[in-house]
């Protein structure tokens, strides 16, 4: 491991941040959004690890949400969208736990999700919208009275009120804020200072960050304090907003890190067809989670030759004329 | 005679309601291709930006999700979910959202959450994403749907995202202030909303469909009164469709339109 002094606290291998800061029950929030920039390293550890009980906060997870879910270790969901694009329209695990009744689970839209992050990173205990009105998204809460007492949940879904600075009648939405108990997020770029960076979009990671209790950055590489520092407004956050900085080359994979990798369709398409049948998805987690000692052995699985076909065209951004089909 | 896709008709039907210099929001799938063939075809200064945060990239290859990292690379600008948001509800903006869904009632609101019991659905779908977002805040929507009977309903299992609510004045009373469903645009043609009453109504049917088709497999009775054949597919609309806006024929050659689930 690289030695950063001023980091060092805070750098520390995959296993030993998932056993320091994810908790059974916890509040969890994670980055990317459907095919890109999923915390994945950190979730196959999640797994390994046993985690019971999370509560998971999210916008439009994709696959880590999924993976997730299918290994058991969600009890409680709040969600906008939950897809893989092309290869699962519909994340296959998270449609069987809700069709089986398996999740308690509450649905809102993504900008609501991102406005109760923000308000959370605020430090506020609500934010209005207009986004929902008229909606069956305030219609149906999923969450029982029982579940409304933990103090994680707020006690009601949403809040209709009148603008109170109209004379007319104008009605808002209120948002409750999200403050996770954990936030993990996979960055291309930790500098020796801890500067965090994030290139390409940025979904809702900053606010997801920002609202919670723990930060826990893996990021592809970490950089020197003069590489970091070159351009600072490439930079996505101080140091004093993390907890945990872990290196985890390709820690993203399958899906895409902006100017690193793409996604990888191949395995996407293996996992939809694995997660379908319960059988096979158990053999799935055997093989491709449990199976494996460390994130190098599970890339090691992958192979050379689509960790190269995948490896992204550092102008673009992506790997272009990748087979997708 | 030139052979072609539903997927390829319903883009370029889609495609030519968009106006030069309309700011274009969009989904995935076959919303993709049209908001791609919109630019490259009829509106060269109409702009696609995605609800992750980028705007206007080169879209050189078609991206599979809004989250694809082509929707990154050769934008103007990468930003957020919330910046994105606060693009498509700007005053200063029209701003058109290309949306697919599961469910689509006569008021042109949608369902892509779940069938059945929404606490242990019979189907459940992705969820809003940021469709009920876009439906809320943007000037207009354009649904793509496939045209089928369970899909075009009388009552939709859940209300996902809002278009004319109940009818006449009910969406400005709701509290939104502007927006709404322009259009369908389906498998067999495209159909738009009475001024004031805000129903669907037939307006255009593809070659290859027909009135009758559409009136069989529309869950509520329709008014197909005014409804006149769209015009083919253009040798020069399907060679960009084609050629340059996904020459990987990633969505193109599908007959099927990709709603969720």
């Amino acid at each position: 491991m690289e030695r950063c002094p001023e980091i060092a606290d805070k750098l520390m291998p995959l296993d030993e941040a998932v056993r320091r800061f994810i908790f059974n029950g916890c509040q969890l929030a994670i980055g990317g959004f459907t095919v890109n920039r999923n915390p994945m390293a950190a979730a196959y550890e999640i797994i390994r690890q046993g985690i019971e009980d999370i509560h998971l906060v999210c916008h439009s997870n994709g696959q880590a949400l999924d993976i997730l879910i299918g290994a058991g270790c969600v009890k409680r969901l709040e969600i906008a969208y939950s897809g893989n694009g092309r290869f699962a329209p519909t994340c296959v695990r998270f449609k069987k736990a809700i069709e089986e009744g398996e999740l308690e689970f509450e649905d809102y839209s993504n900008y609501q999700m991102a406005l109760r992050f923000l308000a959370g990173a605020l430090g506020i205990p609500f934010i209005p919208t207009k986004s929902g009105l008229g909606s069956d998204l305030i219609k149906y809460g999923g969450f029982s009275p029982e579940i409304r007492e933990d103090e994680k949940v707020a006690n009601l879904k949403y809040a209709v009120v009148g603008n109170p600075f109209s004379s007319e009648k104008d009605e808002i939405l209120l948002l409750p804020a999200l403050t996770p108990d954990v936030t993990i997020l996979h960055a291309q770029y930790v500098g020796e200072d801890g500067t965090v960076q994030i290139n390409g979009l940025t979904f809702a990671d900053l606010e997801q960050a920002k609202a919670a209790d723990t930060v826990i950055i893996t990021c592809e590489e970490i950089v020197p304090r003069s590489f970091i520092r070159l351009d600072p407004d490439k930079n996505s956050l101080p140091s004093f907003f993390t907890d945990a900085i872990v290196k985890v080359p390709y820690g993203a994979h399958p899906t895409a890190c902006f100017k690193f990798y793409d996604y990888d369709p191949a395995y996407l398409k293996l996992y939809r067809k694995m997660a379908e049948d319960d059988n096979l998805f158990k053999e799935y987690l055997d093989e491709w989670v449990y199976g494996m000692s460390s994130h190098e052995a599970y890339l090691s699985k992958v192979g050379t030759e689509m960790l190269l076909k995948i490896k992204a065209n550092p102008a673009l951004g992506y790997a272009q004329g990748l087979e997708r089909k | 005679m030139i052979s072609y896709s539903d997927n390829e008709m319903m883009a370029i039907a889609a495609g030519r309601l968009i106006n030069d210099g309309d700011v274009v929001f969009a989904g995935t799938g076959v919303a993709m291709l049209a908001a791609t063939a919109a630019k490259r075809i009829y509106a060269p200064r109409a702009v696609v930006f995605f609800e992750t945060g980028g705007i206007d990239p080169s879209l050189d290859e078609i991206p599979m999700a809004v989250g694809d990292s082509r929707v990154m690379s050769g934008t103007s600008l990468n930003s957020g979910l919330i910046e994105a948001f606060s693009t498509v509800g700007h005053r200063k903006l029209h701003t058109i959202a290309f949306l697919g869904a599961a469910q689509v009632d006569r008021y042109g609101n949608l369902n892509t959450t779940s069938i059945g019991n929404y606490y242990k659905p019979g189907k459940r779908f992705s969820g809003s994403g940021g469709a009920c977002d876009a439906s809320a805040l943007a000037s207009g929507i354009i649904i793509f749907m496939q045209h089928e009977k369970r899909r075009f309903v009388e009552k939709l299992d859940y209300l996902t995202s809002v278009g004319w609510y109940k009818g006449g004045n009910s969406r400005q009373e709701l509290g939104l202030k502007r927006g709404g469903a322009i259009a369908v645009v389906t498998n067999l043609g495209v159909l738009r909303f009475h001024k004031e009453t805000k129903e669907m109504y037939l307006r255009e049917f593809f070659p290859r469909a027909s009135v009758d088709m559409v009136v069989e497999n529309t869950g509520f009775p329709i008014d197909v009164s005014g409804a006149k054949k769209t015009l083919p597919p253009l040798p020069e609309e399907l060679k960009v469709l084609r050629e340059e806006v996904d020459p990987q024929r990633l969505i193109c050659q599908s007959d099927m339109n990709a709603p969720p689930g």
